[in-house]
């Protein structure tokens, strides 16, 4: 969640010291989600900003996959994250570090960021890296251990186009080496000698993997008190993952202390080199996939929220509070991914996959 | 390959302009006083933190393409 990390959209200055306190919850395509989350927030002397922050995912998952090869888990997921940011003049430094553990798997993450304000502070440019390390392991297998390393390094552009229109461009590039696979997931072929006109076997995906990522972001101020913001990204890989996606979202407040959002979001993606619903034979090929993730599919999401603004008298040290709530629907479509669970069809003959989703985000935010 | 070059160059353009325009005197044609509309929080890409961060961790575990989106970080519990 680098997404804490990053101070400001346009300028070096310190972010606001802040607490939030957020419920989250995920449910669709058999899957459920949720837990809660804090993030803190602290200046220093107008030098430096620390913060840290805590998540719980309650995951509970009957999903395609599950329901197809193995059998329903629960399991929980711990999040916690530091780092800091010092201001001196127009530079902005930042570092981090992030970590998440499951029973099967832990990932570390840590970054560095350095972005400085030109051109009577019109401009600011940004350049960043971060180091992940990840260890795998699987539920029922001690012998079983793996690991993934990553780096990334990124490049920002914010610019102040007139008194109403802001733009940020941002490219990623990420190269991964290691267990670069879920350690549960199988892949199905034709098997004459099965009842069912089919079998699974291990996935197999190549140990390395470079992405390149380039985003485009607009926000403009409307004659009124209101903005709307467009995104356009482009993803590809060098498994052959060609993806892009546009947002559009309008963000309108009230007199009163409430604010309203609405936003869409369109995405797509083409399939991996060594993806295939089903192969036509046990070790068709030396990579070998069946992740939905890495399939020919789309996703579109319409999400609203409210915000509401109140007062803190009985809150010491805090200068105001706001309430917030955003739901979002998220509609998933697989062009290349069939639904193993549809019964008395020939392999290959099952309907194309597809589920919707909804994402519940209720937190407090309180400013010091 | 081509990627990393692509970034080393990138990287490297970069630092030239911050080390170059530093030092340049360019009259801003948005002065800092016309800029209260720019202000606003409504004018925020993110205008909460935890929540924004939450929805792009959402998409890195559905979706196939991460990057350029102001978030990382691994694990997901996404079998």
């Amino acid at each position: 969640m680098l997404a804490l990390v990053l101070p400001s959209a346009h300028a070096a200055i310190l972010p606001e010291d802040r607490v939030d306190v957020m419920y989250h919850g995920y449910e669709g395509g058999g899957l459920t989600v949720e837990g809660p989350a804090v993030l803190v927030r602290k200046a220093y002397k107008d030098k430096v900003s620390v913060w840290g922050n805590y998540l719980v995912d309650m995951i509970s998952s009957a999903s395609i996959d599950v329901v197809a090869t193995a059998s329903e888990y629960t399991e929980e997921r711990t999040e916690y994250g530091f780092g800091a940011d010092y201001l001196h003049g127009k530079t902005m430094m930042g570092m981090f570090y992030i970590n998440s553990t499951e029973n099967d798997y832990e990932a570390n993450t840590a970054g560095l960021s350095i972005s400085q304000d030109f051109f009577g502070d019109l401009t600011n440019l940004g350049i960043s890296y971060s180091r992940g390390w990840d260890t795998i392991t699987r539920t029922g297998d001690e012998t079983f251990e793996e690991e993934l390393d990553r780096q990334s390094f990124g490049v920002s552009l914010a610019q102040i186009l007139t008194r109403n229109l802001l733009i940020n461009i941002n490219y990623d590039s990420t190269t991964e080496e290691g267990f670069l696979q879920s350690a549960y997931r199988q892949v199905r072929y034709l098997d004459p000698n099965a009842a069912r006109g089919y079998s699974y076997d291990p996935a197999l995906h190549p140990r390395t993997k470079t992405t390149s990522a380039i985003a485009a972001r607009a926000m403009y101020y409307l004659p009124y008190r209101a903005s709307v913001k467009a995104e356009a990204r482009r993803y590809t890989d060098t498994w052959g993952v060609d993806a892009w996606n546009v947002e559009f979202g309008y963000v309108h407040p009230f007199d009163f202390g409430m604010t309203t959002e609405l936003r869409f979001r369109y995405y797509e993606q083409t399939e991996a080199d060594f993806y295939s619903d089903l192969f036509e034979r046990q070790a068709a090929q030396n990579f070998m996939s069946r992740d939905k993730e890495l399939s020919t599919f789309s996703t579109m999401t319409v999400g609203g929220g409210v915000s509401y603004e109140f007062a803190t008298p009985w809150l010491p040290l805090m200068k105001k509070g706001e309430a917030n709530l955003f739901v979002d629907w998220l509609r998933f479509d697989y062009d290349s991914f069939r639904d193993v669970t549809a019964e008395g069809l020939a392999p290959g003959e099952e309907p194309l996959y597809g589920f919707d989703a909804v994402v519940i985000r209720a937190f407090f935010s309180f400013w010091m | 390959m081509r990627n990393r070059i692509l970034t080393m160059v990138l990287l490297a353009l970069g630092c030239g302009v911050a080390g170059g325009c530093s030092s340049l005197e360019v009259k801003p044609w948005v002065s800092p006083y016309e800029r209260n509309n720019l202000a606003d929080p409504i004018m925020s890409f993110q205008r909460a933190p935890i929540s924004a961060g939450y929805i792009t961790h959402v998409y890195q575990v559905r979706e196939g393409a991460s990057g350029a989106e102001g978030s990382t970080g691994g694990g997901c519990g996404c079998n």
